[in-house]
């Protein structure tokens, strides 16, 4: 098992910078996920991991020891591709075995790996059938086994639920967690689902356009996101914004939106002049008749035990989650009330988020 | 590919559709077999009933044409016959029966064998070369691949026998003419840019994470090259195999043209057949009937692969 260690990684093709300035560390044991848009550079960060893709610059620490310039054979380290690379022409059972062929090994002790690799993972029964008869799911599992057969250092994963329907997805998120939990083996996992990553992860590593924008444990991501890509990025729906041109003297602790005042949390730093973004988690937002921000239902989406109600404010539109059992009507005009110690707030310039003190942060520690 | 057919489906043809394309498909296959049929047919004629007018469809079959294609016999006088042990074997009752006397085999297996060794000995050094071509075309950073890749395909622009002259020259101070390696390497270079852009296409549609898994797992370039593949690649290669393997089997003009002795081929020794003593036409049937048999067995053995190939990958999955 290892640590992972990436300083200042770039990669450029040409004139097309894929990956720049990222700097992160996978510790040992740790899930960690990469989470971000199509195209944000994941898969190239994954391979240049992996070694099948050599940096522009930077470099790659396996275990503290320098390894950006090795060749994939000598990383020590599994990879599973989003379509799983399974050899069509081989067995299940060869497939599996591959790596430890490569190694030398000898075969009674190939036999036994791959069976015990095998029933971990409840595939004992399919060793012997060809690969191309195998459900997606069970492919999975192959491809799983051809990882975790010779103990590398370290597991890397680029979108391996990405084949996978919604519905099996979710099972195979609870069955990789499970195998995780038993193996504890660092293992880079990359996904531009959200929802995968949020529950999967013990970090999350957000990339937008190339570069890491946030990384840290997912509830630390969800409620302190450092920009409002990140806060637009993680949840379903996502954070709203609300433009506040008016700004906020230093020392302030409300801003004035149509109709009254919205208390904010304390700022930690010094607010930039200029406009600013108030950022509202759709589940921090109650009705309140009382509540001088006034808002009309646009439209009403029932879930169950919640619902998302879409609503019209002088400062924009909002999304907001309210339990099933409050009314709402579309065509009413609600006050809106918003839990003050969750509210987010963003430069508008830049949106760079500006830290803020939580009084719950100090309760939960 | 899920299934789009119904009603409003413009892909689905329709059943008359279906009938008139089966009737043109069967016209079309008489067309082309009968001619072989014939062939085939008059190889077992006697030589008065290959040229009897209006042609013979009843007749009694008879292997002269096979015996009259891998013998050379000589015309005795009946006295001489008469003067001879009694015949040993039914190919020698056969040619006494003609006042003949079985002088010798013919050069015909010779020239068999000389087809099958430049045959096949070009198809697989184009194959193998056109294989690892395409491979790296296909795979690493080629400098100017594409003008690379044109340029090999430009080699075919020109009819091969255009240049003809100079490399008649060329083969006779070389000491390559009427050699074995001399036709190989000839065919090869005719064929090998094909193999390169069929090869590369094939290779093309083979996903490069295979290799890269094969990489992870400690295998090396070479390694994962041949095991993971060319296995993968199996269905193309029988298909390039097949197209170069006809080319060279039935070349004429060249093998006409460099060969005459040892290394002749079958092609442009058929025709000689019909000089021998007369026009012996069941032995040039013979002839043509047996040289037909290795490029039939061959496709034959690889059919499954080249159904496949032949769609250049649109069935895989
Ligand atoms: N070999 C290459 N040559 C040129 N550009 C490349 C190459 N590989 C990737 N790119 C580009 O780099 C960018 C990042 O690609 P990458 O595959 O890492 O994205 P990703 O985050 O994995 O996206 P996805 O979610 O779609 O898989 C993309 O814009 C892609 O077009
Ligand atoms: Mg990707």
């Amino acid at each position: 098992m290892a640590e992972i260690r990436i300083q200042d990684l770039r990669k450029a093709f040409g004139d097309f910078v894929a990956v720049e300035r990222s700097s992160f560390t996978v510790r040992d044991g740790d899930f960690f996920v990469m989470l971000g848009p199509s195209g944000c550079g994941k898969t190239t960060t994954l391979r240049m991991i992996a070694g099948l893709e050599l940096p522009t610059s930077g470099t790659i620490l396996l275990d503290g020891e320098d390894v950006t310039f090795r060749r994939a054979a000598q990383r020590d380290i599994a990879f599973v591709f989003q379509l799983f690379a399974l050899y069509p022409h081989m067995s299940v059972r060869r497939n599996i075995a591959f790596p430890l062929v490569c190694q030398g090994m000898a075969r009674a002790e190939i036999a036994a790996a791959v069976q015990e690799a095998a029933r971990f993972l409840r595939i004992d029964h399919l060793l012997d059938r060809a690969v191309s008869g195998l459900s997606s799911g069970d492919r999975q599992r192959v491809a799983l086994g051809r990882a975790i057969v010779r103990r590398p250092k370290a597991f890397l994963m680029d979108e391996p639920l990405g084949a996978l329907d919604a519905e099996f997805r979710a099972l195979m998120c609870q069955e990789l967690r499970a195998l995780h939990e038993r193996l504890r083996a660092t293992t880079v996992y990359v996904t531009h689902d959200q929802l995968e990553a949020m529950s999967m992860a013990d970090t999350v590593a957000v990339m937008n356009q190339g570069a890491v924008e946030q990384v840290g444990p997912p509830q630390q991501i969800y409620d302190n996101p450092v920009s409002m890509f990140v806060a637009d990025f993680i949840g379903s729906p996502p954070m709203n914004f609300l433009a506040m041109p008016g700004g906020l003297a230093s020392g302030e602790r409300s801003i004035s939106v149509a109709g009254g005042q919205i208390e904010i949390p304390p700022p930690t730093a010094a607010i930039p002049p200029g406009e600013l973004t108030l950022g509202i988690r759709p589940e921090h937002i109650s009705f309140d008749d009382a509540a001088a921000m006034r808002a009309g239902v646009v439209a009403v989406e029932y879930l169950g035990t919640t619902q998302l109600v879409t609503l019209d404010t002088a400062h924009g539109r909002l999304k907001a989650r309210l339990p099933a059992v409050t009314s709402a009507r579309v065509g009413e005009t609600v006050g809106l009330a918003f839990l003050t110690q969750r509210l987010s707030l963003f430069d508008g310039a830049t949106g760079r988020a500006i830290p803020v003190r939580r009084p719950m942060e100090a309760l939960h520690g | 590919m899920s299934g789009r057919t119904g009603a409003h489906s413009v892909v689905e043809p329709s059943p008359l559709t279906r009938r008139i394309a089966g009737a043109l498909v069967i016209c079309y296959a008489l067309i082309a077999i009968v001619p072989l049929l014939w062939i085939f047919v008059t190889g077992f004629k006697t030589p008065p009933d290959s040229i009897a007018y209006p042609p013979k469809m009843m007749f009694t079959p008879s292997l002269e044409g096979y015996v009259n294609l891998f013998t050379t016999r000589s015309r005795q006088s009946p006295e001489y016959m008469a003067s001879l042990p009694p015949a040993e074997t039914w190919y020698d009752r056969l040619a006494r029966s003609r006042n003949m006397v079985i002088a010798g085999p013919s050069k015909y297996g010779q020239r068999f064998v000389n087809s099958l060794v430049v045959a096949f000995g070009s198809t697989i050094l184009a194959v193998s070369l056109g294989t690892l071509t395409a491979y790296a075309f296909s795979r690493f950073r080629v400098p100017l691949a594409d003008d690379l890749m044109f340029f090999i395909l430009s080699t075919r622009m020109m009819p091969p026998i255009a240049v003809a002259i100079p490399i008649y020259l060329m083969y006779r101070s070389l000491g390559l003419s009427d050699t074995w390696l001399g036709m190989i390497l000839l065919y090869t270079a005719v064929n090998v840019s094909l193999a390169v852009w069929l090869m590369k296409g094939f290779i093309d549609e083979i996903p490069r994470e295979y290799e890269e898994a094969a990489l992870i797992d400690g295998y090396t370039r070479l390694q994962a090259f041949y095991k993971v593949v060319l296995p993968q690649a199996a269905t193309g290669i029988a298909a390039t195999a097949i197209f170069c393997l006809i080319f060279a089997w039935n070349e004429y003009a060249f093998a006409a043209l460099l060969t005459s002795g040892n290394a002749q081929t079958a092609p442009p020794f058929i025709p000689t057949i019909i000089g021998e003593g007369g026009l012996d036409w069941p032995a040039v049937a013979a002839g043509a009937s047996l040289f037909l048999l290795p490029i039939v067995v061959f496709t034959v053995i690889l059919r499954k692969h080249l159904l496949r190939g032949i769609t250049f990958g649109a069935v895989r999955k």
